[in-house]
């Protein structure tokens, strides 16, 4: 059995929270790079540039990139041979979440859903617990902007649509996404299982969470297939008009019932932000 | 390459009528905060003078100490789409915000001779280093919704609707 103490859990939350609102990640910097260079329209251009050079300043001042510093998702992947001491895995994390905004100034932006009464400190986070073997205890902490959740979807498809329907939901939901989620953006697809099923593979999907170590020829066809399709929307950075509507779209797949063919998108803004912790 | 023109708030009604959707602009000025919640409120009974201000969709994240505001970028527009009109209609002269606003808020626009500016979403880092004051106006419980006067300096926006009804998407 491997102690772990809820205090160096909370604390290894913080500064993952802190650090992915703060930092740009080298893959997102590398695909923003590779956006500005391929991109021939004059005004997404200029906003490739100022993306770029917000992430710049946003490091140097350690001032969030953006300051929707999102509602907190956190995956873990729980080994079954650790031993949590202290209090309980969510109250860990919840003490993380709520120091790094307090602490690191971040916008609280959690409210009860009806009276909209602020939680004041960003708590609670959405977690996802998988218990897995070994004595290791991974989280995935994401600060998940609302401009571009909101912009999501869920679609309960006829078995027989196919490949085709999915394509058809996925355009149309980023093409009325249009500017609000903040493109470039990210896409994650869920496809399979149930209603709910769906919409969590969609963010699996989105932040690479549990993905198959090899990935089957159909699937990443069907990304490709997908990305093709939003860029040709013209919609572009900021909106402005573009080939980059979208960075990457990634795709989870499930089994389903024979009567059904569920199919989620969850829409990431190009400010992608995730980071592992692994104690 | 078009010369990016700098412009101060608020802008006169000549000013509005010769700018064109697409149109990169700098603005420098007065603006106040607003989102969600600020708009619910705001349009039972307003806090301020709205002839001929600005409003910036936007709600900050809290300023480090010593710095001016935290990071700053604009909120999705379209949601204040229920209450900009009547806004508007009270004096409002121009929004700055991000994404497609409604076809109501697109027709307020031109009736009453405004202009949608979009800022670019998601560079909240680099817009806070444009503004140089902040004060609290109203609705302090809100927190990051409460509406704060702000000072902007050759703040980065690109005209999205201009007031003959033009919009830099179509």
């Amino acid at each position: 059995m491997k102690k772990i103490p809820i205090e160096i859990i909370a604390d290894k939350i913080k500064s993952a929270y802190l650090e992915s609102c703060v930092m740009a990640d080298k893959e997102l910097l590398a695909l923003l790079q590779k956006a500005l260079r391929q991109e021939t329209n004059n005004r997404a251009r200029n906003v490739l540039k100022l993306i770029l050079e917000n992430c710049r300043i946003a490091k140097v001042k350690t001032r969030p990139m953006c300051q929707d510093t999102g509602m907190a998702v956190v995956f873990v992947e729980l080994g079954h041979n650790v031993l949590i001491s202290g209090g309980t895995l969510e109250q860990a994390i919840h003490r993380g979440i709520s120091t790094a905004c307090r602490e690191g100034y971040l916008r609280a932006s959690i409210v009860d859903p009806l009276n909209r009464k602020n939680t004041g400190d960003n708590t609670p986070a959405v977690i996802y617990t998988k218990l897995v073997a070994g004595k290791t205890l991974k989280m995935i902490v994401i600060p998940k902007g609302f401009g571009s959740e909101n912009m999501g979807q869920v679609k309960m498809l006829k078995p027989g649509e196919g490949t085709a329907g999915i394509t058809e939901f996925v355009v149309a939901a980023v093409k009325k996404a249009g500017a609000n989620p903040c493109p470039p953006v990210f896409l994650g697809i869920g496809i399979g299982g149930t209603l709910d099923k769906a919409a969590l593979l969609a963010k699996e999907a989105l932040f690479g969470i549990d993905l198959p170590v090899k990935k089957e020829k159909s699937i990443a066809a069907l990304e490709q297939r997908l990305l093709r399709a939003v860029n040709k929307l013209n919609i572009g950075p900021a909106g402005l008009g573009g080939k980059n509507t979208a960075l990457k779209v990634k795709v989870k797949t499930y089994p389903t019932h024979i009567a059904g063919l569920a199919v989620a998108i969850n829409i990431g803004c190009w400010c992608h932000r995730a980071k592992t912790i692994e104690i | 390459m078009k010369m990016i023109k700098k412009l101060q708030l608020p802008l006169d009604e000549k000013t509005i009528g010769s700018l064109k959707a697409g149109d990169e602009v700098l603005l420098t000025g007065s603006v106040y905060t607003a989102r969600d919640a600020a708009h619910q409120r705001m349009v039972k009974k307003l806090p301020l003078n709205i002839k001929g201000a600005v409003i910036y969709h936007t709600g900050p994240t809290p300023a480090k100490p010593g710095e001016v505001i935290g990071s700053c970028g604009p909120t999705t527009s379209a949601r204040m789409d229920a209450f900009t009109p009547l806004l508007l209609k009270k004096g409002l002269q121009a929004i700055i915000g991000k994404g497609q606003i409604g076809e109501a808020v697109r027709r307020a626009i031109k009736e009453y001779k405004a202009v949608y500016f979009i800022s670019p979403g998601g560079c909240g880092a680099l817009l806070a280093e444009k503004v140089k004051k902040n004060t609290l106006v109203a609705y302090k419980d809100l927190g990051c919704e409460a509406i704060y006067k702000l000072e902007i300096e050759d703040f980065p926006v690109i005209v999205g609707l201009d007031s003959k009804g033009r919009s830099v998407s179509s």
